[in-house]
Parts: structure tokens; C-alpha cells; sequence
């Protein structure tokens, strides 16, 4: 068997990052010549029918009041007791940090080795998995030695699945058995995040590296931003100077981004920032150095002063609009 | 209060990385060593609770003895003391070093310990929730804010649909992320400290996990034919005829 972790979105379907994982996890199954099995939190609601048309033979839903509240230890006590029971040849899971906590935590108490960010599961004598390092930054071949084999998927990996041919879903209710005296995190406020445009859901992010100089140098990233429906984002070494908020910063560490447009100014593309964007569609970098990585790795560059190629394309757009 | 960072030693790569012959390392030869900046934060944020408090801030690693270093940059920061947990290699399995964090732990006092939400170079992002899973230990990962209320701690995150507030009675785990704070530099006067300072060694003996590299690979990348769209304030008509291309501006 095949145990899939399923994330559900608020009207109790699966997630993109589920679905991308259930069908990593049929083409798994088959190599085995093993049944899909998923395992979600709550009721079944529409989930089994779902299901049925994406191959899976068997649905355990866990049910507990505790796992209302966020705990990995509770999420993965919870699953670590449904694998110890079910055995199944391997458990994956979406490469999100919530089910990313929750399968540490199930490894630990099973005493499992766990493969994370994998994009590539191959069974075999051991199995090997192939994981992104740092965020995609290298990649690595690894040996995952065990008897149940816990893994995690780096969201957008596998393709996603086609509908398989509707297997009949069988639902098992499972009360896990959760300690009430283990000390643990309890949920107590949740804030929707404000509407409005994020990093992530910007068509063009606008940033700024080490050659905007200041604070100030900004304002005309702000600008060109403004004037193209975009976001501004920035460097580690804007986020350190205290030029930029941190949630500004684009990489490793910052955000990950995919937009329409990247403008890089003043950024000389270390490893860890280009993890960040590059899965820009296009990447324009304005930089004083033609060597600089960004620049040979961009498909636009201006090669100049920030402070001087932008108010000229500023003024420009200005002229071309009549605003 | 007392607070307990693990921080790891791991290599400074710029914008090429060069992998030893058999591929199962970065060369690291002309390499310099740091710690995430995820760690960084939660080395600041160690020594400001210990500031407030009038606790103490302590740094471990799990790593060989070169990774002293890294300990010293932490002391410079500020932290009063450092653990180092013997291991023969420089980046030992995730079992292995939550193996080694989880021995120590149990020769120490603490009443809060911070991890990084993933470590720089390996990124398994699960050290920490294994460790609190050893120690029974409530955990919170991707914190952003760290607030103390008398024997309780309450953790700030930001979740994909918002913000979420944790809350857990101490001794408590939590996995943190860079934007928690700004660290600091270290000051002359905290680098002087740190040189003189002692590192204890902790050998518990260890044995490896069922993860193993068997090789490091670049992702094949397509290579851009980069256009230069031309030279300083000269280029802009071309970059906006770009922009109008992509149907940015009009
Ligand atoms: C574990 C780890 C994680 C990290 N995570 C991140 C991360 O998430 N995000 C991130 O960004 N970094 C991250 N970093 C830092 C990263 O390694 C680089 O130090 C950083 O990205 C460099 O920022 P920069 O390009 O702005 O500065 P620099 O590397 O100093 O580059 C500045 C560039 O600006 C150009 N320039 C200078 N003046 C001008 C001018 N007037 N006009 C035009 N161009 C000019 C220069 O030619 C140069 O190319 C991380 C580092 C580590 C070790
Ligand atoms: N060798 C190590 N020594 C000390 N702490 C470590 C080590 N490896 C990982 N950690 C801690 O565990 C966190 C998560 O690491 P990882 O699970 O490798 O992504 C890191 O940010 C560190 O806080």
C-alpha cells in the first residue's frame, strides 16, 4: 500500500499539493503493483467520490478534537499510530510545512528515516529518492534505507494526475489515541491575511539588491512598480541594511516567486537569491556589472546605475501614456 | 529564562558551487562557513530573551571540531555558552543529529529551544520536530514572533491563509525563520569574549540513519541568451518596448 497524505481546502477537497501527490503516489502504487490508500483529517463529505477518480481503493479518516488545533505533535501522533497499523510500503505527503512537521514528527516517533522536497521516489534494493537541497539550490540522490518509506514532495513536481478509472473508496473512521497529558502547542488566534497584492501573486516583482544603496533608492522601484501593476522585493542584503522589510526578500530564505516579470536591480545573483525567482517566466536585470550572475542568466539586461536607467524608463512610460 | 539555539556549521556558497570528485559534497576548499540565517534570528532572539529575562542563551552544534567557529560567531552575538556534539562528518543525517541534539538536551537546562525552520545546506526541515518528538516537548515551526507570558510561551506564524498564534507551556521547541528579528553584528568587544570563551564537547557516540547521500547534482538548467537591451538611461526605450510586449504598460 500506498499511504497518501491528503491537505484539504476549506470546502473539504483536496489541495493542489495533494492531488499533484496522489498522482506521484498511483504511479508509485502501480510500479509496486500495491493499492493507493489516503488518509485526511475530518469528515468524508465529498472527499471518497473525489477520491474514487483519482485511484484510491481506501480512505481513513482520522478524527479527533485535538487535531483542530494545529499541533504537529498531534497530527503526527496521529499518523504514525495509522501507519504502525496499516504498514504500507510507503507514506508521501505534500511538501508543505504544515504536512512537512506533521511526517517529522510521525518518523520520529516510528523511528523512520524521512525523505523531504523529494521530486523523484525510485523503489528498489534500497530505495533512492532524488530531494532538492536548499530549496532547489543542488540537487541530491539519496539511499532512504527503511521499512516503510516517509517522504515529501516538492510542491509542482510530479504532473498531475489524469482521472484513473473510478476504483470503489472504502472509508475507515479512525479514532487515534492521543495522550491528553503530553504538553503541547494549542491554536488560539487565526487572522485571514489581508486582501491584496502579495509577493507571490504579483505579475511583476520590481527588487532591489546592494545597488539601490539606501532606503530611499527605492522610491523609484516603488514607482516603476506602481506604474506596472507590480510588487516590490528585495535582497538579503536590503532586508539586513534594514532598507527593506523582510517580507520583501526574494530567496533561500525570503519568498519563492514565479511571476510574469522579474526586474533585478542592483542584485548580483548568488545561489540563494536565485532560487528565489528563478521561476520567473522572464528576468530583466538592470546592473552595473555585464559578469554579473543575474545579468548572463537573464533575458533582458541593461547594463547601468539603477538610479539612472530607472527614472529614464520611468519618465518613458510616463511619455509613452500621457500620465 | 533559559533558551538553547542548534545552529550548523555549513558552507557560504556564492553564485557557483563546486562539488568534490565524487560528488557527494560541496568542495569546500576555498569555501568560508556560516550559519542560516534562520539560526542567525534564533541566536538573536536567544540573547534578547536572555537580556530581558536575565537568563541565559546557549548555542549546540552537532558537527566536528572546525564547527567551533560557528559557536564563537554565536558567543559574539551574544550567547553565554556553547555545546558541541562530536560528529565525525560535516553534515551528518537528519536522524543522526536529532539523535545527537536529543542526548544533549537531556545533560542540559533549558526552558525554551530554538531550531531554524530548515538547516542552509541539507534543508530536511525536520531536526527540530524529531527532537521534540524524542523529548515529548511541545513544538511550532515557521515561527515569526516570539512572546513570553510567565510559564508560557505563544508563537506567531504565518500560515499560507494568515496569521496563526500558538501557545504552549514551557520547556517548549519552536522552529523559527529569518524575519523574527534583525541579528546583530557581533561587537569588537563580544569577538574578544567569544575567542576566550570554552566550547564543552559532548561525545554520546553515534549511529547513522536510514538517510543516506549517495550524490550532489546541479539542476540542469536552461541557459539564457541574455539580451542586452543597451547601456545607463540610453536603454529605456528598449526596456519598454519590452514592457509594452509583455502588455505591462500600454
Ligand atoms: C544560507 C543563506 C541564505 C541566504 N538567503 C538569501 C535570500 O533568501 N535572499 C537573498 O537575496 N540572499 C540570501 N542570501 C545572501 C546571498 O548569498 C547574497 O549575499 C545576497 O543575495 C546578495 O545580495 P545582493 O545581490 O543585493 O548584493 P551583492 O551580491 O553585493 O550584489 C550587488 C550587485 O549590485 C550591482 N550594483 C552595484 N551598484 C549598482 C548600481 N548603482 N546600479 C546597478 N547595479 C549595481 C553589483 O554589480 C552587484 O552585481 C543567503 C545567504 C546564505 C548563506
Ligand atoms: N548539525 C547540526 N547541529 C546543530 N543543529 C542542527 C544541525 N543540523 C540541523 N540543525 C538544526 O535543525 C534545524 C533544521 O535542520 P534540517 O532538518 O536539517 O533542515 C536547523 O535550522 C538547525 O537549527
Amino acid at each position: 500500500m500506498v499511504l497518501t497524505v491528503i491537505e484539504r481546502n476549506g470546502d473539504g477537497t483536496p489541495t493542489a499539493e495533494s492531488a499533484e501527490v496522489l498522482a506521484a503516489a498511483r504511479d508509485l502504487a502501480e510500479q509496486l503493483g500495491e493499492p493507493v490508500a489516503a488518509v485526511a483529517v475530518g469528515d468524508a463529505g465529498d472527499l471518497p467520490d473525489d477520491l474514487a477518480k483519482r485511484g484510491v481503493a481506501q480512505l481513513h479518516l482520522l478524527q479527533h478534537e485535538l487535531l483542530a488545533e494545529g499541533s504537529p505533535s498531534c497530527a503526527g501522533e496521529a499518523l504514525a499510530q495509522l501507519v504502525a497499523a496499516q504498514r504500507p510500503a510507503a507514506v508521501l505527503a505534500p511538501g508543505t510545512d504544515r504536512s512537512t512537521e506533521a511526517m517529522a514528527w510521525a518518523a520520529a516517533e516510528l523511528g523512520v528515516p524521512l525523505a523531504t522536497a523529494c521530486t523523484e521516489i525510485r523503489p528498489g534494493e534500497p530505495w533512492e529518492v532524488t530531494r532538492e537541497r536548499s530549496g532547489g539550490i543542488l540537487l541530491e540522490d539519496a539511499a532512504l534505507d527503511a521499512p516503510i518509506r516517509l517522504a515529501t514532495l516538492r510542491p509542482g513536481a510530479p504532473a498531475p494526475s489524469e482521472t484513473a478509472a473510478a476504483h470503489e473508496v472504502t472509508v475507515h473512521v479512525v479514532v487515534p489515541d492521543l495522550d491528553t497529558s503530553v504538553p503541547r502547542a494549542r491554536l488560539v488566534d487565526r487572522q485571514p491575511r489581508a486582501a491584496g497584492m502579495t509577493l507571490t501573486t504579483a505579475p511583476v516583482v520590481v527588487a532591489g539588491g546592494r545597488g539601490v544603496g539606501s532606503a530611499e533608492g527605492y522610491a523609484v522601484l516603488e514607482e516603476l512598480a506602481g506604474l506596472v501593476g507590480g510588487a516590490v522585493g528585495c535582497s538579503r542584503v536590503a532586508t539586513n541594511n534594514g532598507w527593506r522589510p523582510h517580507a520583501d526578500q526574494v530567496g533561500l530564505t525570503g519568498t519563492r516567486i514565479s511571476p510574469e516579470l522579474y526586474v533585478a536591480c542592483g542584485i548580483s545573483g548568488a545561489t540563494q537569491h536565485w532560487v528565489g525567482c528563478m521561476n520567473a517566466r522572464s528576468i530583466l536585470a538592470v546592473n552595473t556589472d555585464p559578469e554579473a550572475p543575474m545579468v548572463t542568466r537573464a533575458t533582458w539586461a541593461v547594463i547601468g546605475d539603477v538610479h539612472e536607467v530607472l527614472p529614464a524608463v520611468i519618465t518613458e512610460i510616463r511619455r509613452r501614456s500621457g500620465r | 529564562m533559559d533558551v538553547l539555539v542548534c545552529v550548523k556549521r555549513v558552507p557560504a556558497v556564492g553564485s557557483e558551487i563546486l562539488l568534490t570528485p565524487d560528488a557527494t559534497a560541496i568542495d569546500t576548499r576555498h569555501l568560508g562557513f556560516t550559519i542560516g540565517p534562520h539560526e542567525e534570528c534564533a541566536v538573536e532572539e536567544a540573547v534578547r530573551i536572555a537580556e530581558r529575562t536575565g537568563g541565559s542563551a546557549g548555542v549546540l552544534t552537532v558537527g566536528p571540531p572546525e564547527a567551533d567557529e560557528q559557536l564563537r560567531y554565536a558567543m559574539s552575538m551574544g550567547a553565554d555558552h556553547a555545546v558541541r556534539v562530536d560528529a565525525p562528518v560535516a553534515d551528518p543525517d537528519p536522524e543522526t543529529t536529532a539523535a545527537a541534539i536529543t542526548a544533549a538536551l537531556r545533560e542540559l537546562s533549558y526552558d525554551l529551544v530554538l531550531f531554524g525552520e530548515a538547516s542552509a545546506d541539507a534543508g530536511h526541515a525536520q531536526v527540530g520536530f524529531r527532537v521534540a518528538c524524542a523529548l515529548r516537548r511541545p513544538v511550532v515551526g515557521g515561527v515569526k514572533g516570539i512572546g513570553l507570558d510567565g510559564d508560557r510561551v505563544s508563537l506567531r506564524c504565518e500560515a499560507p491563509d494568515g496569521v496563526e498564534v500558538h501557545e504552549a507551556p514551557l520547556p517548549a521547541v519552536a522552529a523559527v525563520l529569518e524575519g523574527l528579528n534583525l541579528p546583530r553584528y557581533p561587537t569588537i568587544k563580544g569577538r574578544l569574549r567569544a575567542k576566550k570563551a570554552t566550547v564543552r564537547v559532548i561525545d554520546p557516540g553515534l549511529a547513522t540513519g536510514g538517510l543516506r547521500t549517495l550524490r550532489l547534482r546541479h539542476r540542469p538548467e536552461a541557459r539564457a541568451e541574455t539580451v542586452v537591451l543597451g547601456r545607463g538611461a540610453a536603454a529605456a526605450p528598449a526596456v519598454v518596448d519590452v514592457l509594452a510586449d509583455l502588455g505591462m504598460v500600454r
